[in-house]
C-alpha cells in the first residue's frame, strides 16, 4: 500500500528507539464478523493523531484494542518495544476519554479526577496537588465539590479530561468525546483540546466520524475504512494528495473523474489532458476549489482544460457557494466559487491538470 | 387535558373502596388496641391502655418479638449473603443465559409458599429425607433432631423462601450500572476486585437496601413458617397474634400486637427509604 | 468485557449452589409424590401413581380448587375495577390525601398478611357480615388492588398521551376514549396483572386466614390436612400446583418481556411481590 505508516512529523524519534506506540497487523472478528483487518499504525511521542472513520470501520474497536477492553484477534500491540496487548487496562500506562465520559456519579467532580491516584495509593498531599493541578488546566476548579449529575455535559466532558490527565499517562485515547456537545461548543473544545495537548505534550489518539474535526485537531490521520487503513498522512497531504476514491469523498468535497489514458493522454468525456501514467482505466479526484470560472473574452495559459458548462444548482454556503454545473456530454461536476448575486446560467470553466489528483479505487470489501 | 369529570369518576371509586377496606379496617385495629375482653368473652368498648402495658409487663410477648427481630435479622443477612452473588453473576457473567437464569430465579418466588415451607418440612423431618439420606450413607447413626422444629428450620425455610427477593432488587441495582462506568476504573488503573469495591457495590446499595428491607420486614411477619417448622422454641410473634384471635381469644391484646407490628414495619420502610435515597446517584 | 481474577472462578459455582437451594425442596416433593413408600425415607422406590389416583378421587380437595377458582376470578374482577381507575388517579388526578391513598394502596403488600386479614375480619364482625367465601373474596380483592394498580401505572408511562388527545380532538368524549383508547393500550398490563393477581390469590393463606367461614380455599384445605398429618396426597397436589404456578409465571414473563426489559420486568415483581 502506498500510504505512509511511520509518523512524518516525529519530533523525538531517534533511529534505533522503539515509536511509542506500535500496532502490529492487528486484526479483530467478532464471531465471524471481522471488524478490523490487518491493521498496522505507528505512534510517535506527542503528536495528536485522529482515527477517522465512519461508523461501522472498526475505529472504536481499535481504540479499545489499545485501552485494553478488546483483545485482538491476531496481531499485537506494543508500548516502546514491549508488549502492551499482554496487560489487563488496569496495568497499562494508557488513560481514556469515553464517549459519554463514565464520571462516578457517587464521587464528587474531585474525588473522581483524583480516583486513578487513589487506586495507585499516592500520598494525600499529592494527590490534592495534582488534582488542584488537573482541574485548573480544564478550568473547572471551581466545581471541585460538585457531583457530576449537576453539571453541564460540556463541564463533564473536561471533568473526564482531568480525570485521564491526572494520572501522566504516556497515551491519551479519546472516543468521540466532543459528538455530544453542541456545534459551537464543539468548535470552541476543539481548539483547547488542541493547545491542551501541545501544553501537555502527551500523545493523544482522537476517534471521530467527523472529518472537519480531524483536519482542524490532527498531526495525522488515519483513514479506516471497513477494518482496513486507506491511507495514513497529515490533513494537508491527505486533503491534497488522497490516495484512494474513498479518502477524496470522504474528507472534503470532491469532483471523480472517470477516464481511460492513452498515450500519455488522459480522456474522460469531452475533457482531456496530458499525464505521465500509463495506459488503462483511471479515476481523478478533482476538487470543487480547484474549478475556475473564467471570462470568455481573457485568454488562458495553454496549460489548462478549459470546458463549457449550465449551471443546474447554487447552493449557498456563505463565503461561497457550489454550483452544481452540467457539461455539454452530460458530465456533472461541483464547482466552488465565491459567492456572487447574478450568475449567467452558461460559464466558462477551466482547471489545472495538476489538481487532477489520480486516486485508486476502492473496493468493496466483503 | 382531563376534565375534572374524568377525574372525579377515576378518583371517587377506588379511594372509597380503600377507605371501607383497608382505612377502617385499620381504624378498627387502632381502636380494638384500645379497648379490652370481658371474661365471658365479650368485647368491652372501654378505653384503656391496659393492653400495651400487658405487652411490655408479660415478658413472653417482648421475647417473643426480639426472637422474632432475631430470625428475621438472620434471614436478611443469609438472603444478602446468597443473593448478592448470585445477583451479581446474573448481571456481569450470564450473557447469554441471562435471560433464561432470570426466570429460574423468579419461578420458585411465585411457587405456592405453603408448598415449599411443606416440602422442607418433609426434607427435615426426623424421617425426612435429609435425615434418610445421612443415615443411608453411614454419615450420620441416629437422626438429628435439631433440624426440624426449632428456630433453625425457620430460619431456613425462610432464607429459601425470601432469597429471590433479595436477588431482585440487587440484580435491577446492578442492571442500572453503566458498564463504561466499570471500563473507566480499570483504565485508570483499579483492579476488578478495587472496582467492585469502590464503584460498583456503593451504587448497588440501594438494591441491597431495598432487598435487605423485604428480607427482614416479610420474615419477620410471617406466621406459617414458624407454625408448620418452627415447634414450641420457634414461635413467632404473628403465631401469638393468630392465637389470640382464635383460641386465646383476646382480639384487643392482639390488635395491640398487630399495631406495633404495624408501626415497627411502617418505620422500617420509612427508615430504608431513607438510606435509600442517600444512595441514590441520580 | 473480559473478566480477570479468583473472584471470578467461585462465581458460577456459588450460583449453581443457590439453584440448588432454590430448587431441591421442589424437587424433592415432585419426586417424592411418586415414591411408594410415602413421605420421607431416602432413596425413593416403588415409582406409582397411587398418590395422584387418591387425589383425584378426593372430593373435598376438588371442592376446594373449585372455590380457589371462583374466589380468584371474584378477587381479579374487584382488584381490576378499583386498580385500574386508582392507576389512572395517580398518573392524572391530584387530590387531597393523594400520598397517603398511594402509601394504604400499597400498604397490603409489604404488611404482614394476616394484619391485614384480621383487620378485615373485624371489620366485618362488627357489622356482622358472616364469613363466607363472599368476605374472601373481599379480602383477596382489596389486598391484591396494589397488583393492578402498579402494573398499570408502568403500563400508563408508555402510553402516548397524544393518541388519547387525537381521539378527543377526532369528537370522541371521555368515556369512548377511556374504552377506545386507553384500555386497549393497557392490553398487556391488564393482562400481566390479571395473570399475577389469579396466581396470588390461589395461592393466598394469610388473609384468608381470618375471613374463612365454611367453604375452603385450596391452601386452607391443605393447610387443614397438614395440621392432621403428612400424606404423600399433599406431595401430589403440590407437585400440580407448582405446574401451574409455572406456567402462570413464565406466560407473565414472556408477556412482560415481549413489551419491556428485563429491569422494568424484575422493578415491577419486586413491587408487587408479597
Amino acid at each position: 500500500m502506498a500510504t505512509t505508516t511511520e509518523p512524518a512529523l516525529d519530533r523525538s524519534h531517534k533511529p534505533g528507539v522503539p515509536p511509542l506506540l506500535a500496532i502490529r497487523k492487528v486484526a479483530k472478528s467478532f464471531g465471524k464478523n471481522p471488524v478490523l483487518r490487518d491493521v498496522s499504525l505507528q505512534i510517535a511521542e506527542g503528536e495528536f493523531l485522529t482515527i477517522l472513520g465512519e461508523s461501522g470501520s472498526g475505529k472504536t474497536t481499535l481504540l479499545r484494542i489499545i485501552a485494553g477492553f478488546e483483545d485482538a484477534t491476531s496481531g499485537e500491540v506494543l508500548m516502546e518495544g514491549e508488549r502492551l496487548d499482554l496487560s489487563p487496562p488496569y496495568r497499562r500506562r494508557v488513560n481514556t476519554v469515553f464517549q459519554h465520559y463514565a464520571l462516578f456519579p457517587h464521587l464528587t467532580v474531585e474525588e473522581n479526577v483524583g480516583y486513578g491516584l487513589r487506586v495507585a495509593k499516592l500520598p494525600k498531599d499529592e494527590i490534592a496537588g495534582r488534582v488542584a493541578e488537573a482541574l485548573a488546566m480544564v478550568k473547572m476548579a471551581a466545581f471541585a465539590k460538585s457531583k457530576p449529575a449537576k453539571i453541564s455535559g460540556g463541564q463533564q466532558q473536561r471533568i473526564a479530561l482531568a480525570r485521564a490527565l491526572v494520572n501522566r499517562p504516556r497515551l491519551l485515547l479519546l472516543d468521540e468525546p466532543l459528538s455530544a456537545l453542541d456545534a459551537n461548543l464543539r468548535r470552541q473544545m476543539q481548539v483547547e483540546l488542541k493547545s491542551l495537548q501541545r501544553e501537555v505534550g502527551i500523545s493523544f489518539v482522537f476517534v471521530t466520524h467527523d472529518q472537519e474535526e480531524a483536519m482542524v485537531m490532527s498531526d495525522r490521520i488515519a483513514l479506516l475504512r471497513m477494518g482496513e487503513l486507506e491511507q495514513v498522512a497529515s490533513p494537508r497531504e491527505i486533503y491534497s494528495h488522497p490516495a484512494t476514491a474513498y479518502t477524496a469523498q470522504f474528507i472534503g468535497h470532491t469532483n471523480l473523474l472517470r477516464g481511460e489514458i492513452k498515450s500519455g493522454v488522459a480522456r474522460c468525456n469531452l475533457l482531456s489532458w496530458r499525464v505521465g501514467l500509463p495506459e488503462g482505466h483511471a479515476l481523478f479526484s478533482l476538487r470543487p476549489e480547484n474549478i475556475r470560472i473564467v471570462n470568455p473574452a481573457e485568454g488562458s495559459d495553454a496549460n489548462v482544460v478549459t470546458f463549457r458548462g449550465k449551471i443546474q444548482h447554487q447552493a449557498f454556503h456563505g463565503a461561497t457557494e457550489l454550483l452544481q454545473v452540467v457539461c455539454a456530454d452530460g458530465l456533472a461536476l461541483s464547482v466552488r466559487a465565491a459567492t456572487r448575486e447574478n450568475r449567467l446560467g452558461d460559464l466558462q470553466l477551466e482547471f489545472s491538470p495538476a489538481d487532477a489528483v489520480p486516486v485508486r479505487e476502492s473496493p468493496e470489501r466483503g | 387535558m382531563f376534565s375534572r369529570a374524568y377525574r372525579a369518576a377515576v378518583t371517587l371509586p377506588p379511594v372509597l373502596w380503600v377507605l371501607l377496606f383497608l382505612l377502617v379496617p385499620y381504624a378498627l385495629l387502632l381502636c380494638y388496641s384500645f379497648w379490652s375482653v370481658s371474661p365471658s368473652q365479650t368485647i368491652i368498648h372501654s378505653w384503656t391502655l391496659e393492653n400495651y402495658r400487658e405487652l411490655f409487663r408479660v415478658n413472653v410477648y417482648l421475647q417473643t418479638l426480639f426472637r422474632s427481630m432475631w430470625i428475621a435479622a438472620r434471614v436478611m443477612i443469609f438472603s444478602l449473603l446468597l443473593g448478592y452473588p448470585l445477583a451479581y453473576y446474573l448481571s456481569f457473567y450470564a450473557g447469554a443465559r441471562k435471560d433464561l437464569l432470570y426466570q429460574l430465579v423468579i419461578i420458585p418466588l411465585w411457587v405456592s409458599y405453603l408448598v415449599r415451607a411443606y416440602a422442607w418440612k418433609t426434607i427435615l423431618g426426623s424421617d425426612g429425607v435429609l435425615n434418610t439420606l445421612l443415615q443411608y450413607v453411614h454419615l450420620t447413626k441416629h437422626p438429628l433432631e435439631f433440624l426440624l422444629y426449632s428456630p433453625f428450620a425457620v430460619v431456613l425455610t425462610l432464607t429459601h423462601i425470601y432469597t429471590p427477593f433479595a436477588v431482585l432488587p440487587i440484580y435491577a441495582a446492578l442492571e442500572h450500572i453503566p458498564r463504561n462506568l466499570v471500563e473507566a476504573s480499570q483504565d485508570l488503573g483499579a483492579s476488578p476486585l478495587q472496582t467492585f469495591w469502590r464503584v460498583i457495590f456503593p451504587l448497588s446499595i440501594p438494591g441491597v437496601l431495598a432487598g435487605a428491607t423485604f428480607a427482614f420486614v416479610l420474615s419477620l411477619g410471617d406466621f406459617l413458617a414458624p407454625l408448620l417448622l418452627g415447634g414450641p422454641s420457634g414461635i413467632m410473634i404473628s403465631n401469638i397474634v393468630v392465637s389470640l384471635f382464635g383460641a386465646a381469644y383476646n382480639w384487643p391484646l392482639g390488635a395491640a400486637i398487630s399495631l406495633c407490628m404495624l408501626l415497627l414495619v411502617v418505620s422500617l420502610l420509612f427508615f430504608s427509604e431513607q438510606l435509600e435515597k442517600k444512595w441514590s446517584f441520580r | 468485557m473480559s473478566a480477570s481474577g479468583n473472584t471470578s472462578r467461585w462465581l458460577p459455582w456459588h450460583a449453581i449452589a443457590v439453584f440448588g437451594f432454590l430448587y431441591l425442596p421442589i424437587v424433592t416433593l415432585i419426586v417424592y409424590s411418586f415414591n411408594g413408600s410415602g413421605v420421607g425415607g431416602f432413596p425413593p422406590r416403588n415409582l406409582t401413581l397411587d398418590w395422584y389416583r387418591m387425589l383425584f378421587a378426593d372430593d373435598a380437595i376438588w371442592e376446594s380448587v373449585l372455590n380457589s377458582l371462583i374466589v380468584a376470578l371474584a378477587a381479579m374482577a374487584i382488584s381490576l375495577t378499583f386498580g385500574i381507575p386508582a392507576a389512572l388517579a395517580l398518573d392524572r388526578a391530584n387530590f387531597p390525601g393523594k400520598a397517603l391513598f398511594r402509601r394504604l394502596v400499597l400498604l397490603p403488600l409489604i404488611l404482614p398478611g394476616i394484619i391485614t386479614g384480621l383487620s378485615l375480619s373485624m371489620l366485618f364482625h362488627d357489622s356482622h357480615v358472616k364469613l363466607s367465601l363472599l368476605t374472601i373474596v373481599l379480602g383477596h380483592g382489596t389486598a391484591l388492588i396494589s397488583v393492578a394498580t402498579t402494573e398499570v401505572f408502568a403500563g400508563l408511562q408508555k402510553l402516548d398521551r397524544a393518541q388519547e388527545e387525537a381521539s378527543l380532538d377526532l369528537g370522541a368524549n371521555y368515556w369512548q376514549t377511556f374504552w377506545r383508547i386507553t384500555i386497549p393500550n393497557l392490553r398487556l398490563s391488564i393482562i400481566g396483572a390479571a395473570l399475577l393477581i389469579f396466581t396470588l390469590s390461589m395461592d393466598e393463606i394469610a388473609v384468608s386466614f381470618f375471613l374463612i367461614g365454611r367453604d375452603n380455599t385450596l391452601p386452607l384445605e391443605i393447610w387443614g390436612r397438614l395440621r392432621r398429618g403428612i400424606t404423600p396426597e399433599i406431595n401430589a397436589i403440590s407437585t400440580i400446583i407448582f405446574v401451574f404456578s409455572l406456567i402462570a409465571i413464565v406466560s407473565w414473563y414472556r408477556l412482560r418481556m415481549g413489551s419491556e426489559g428485563t429491569q422494568e420486568t424484575g422493578a415491577a415483581l419486586v413491587e408487587t411481590a408479597s
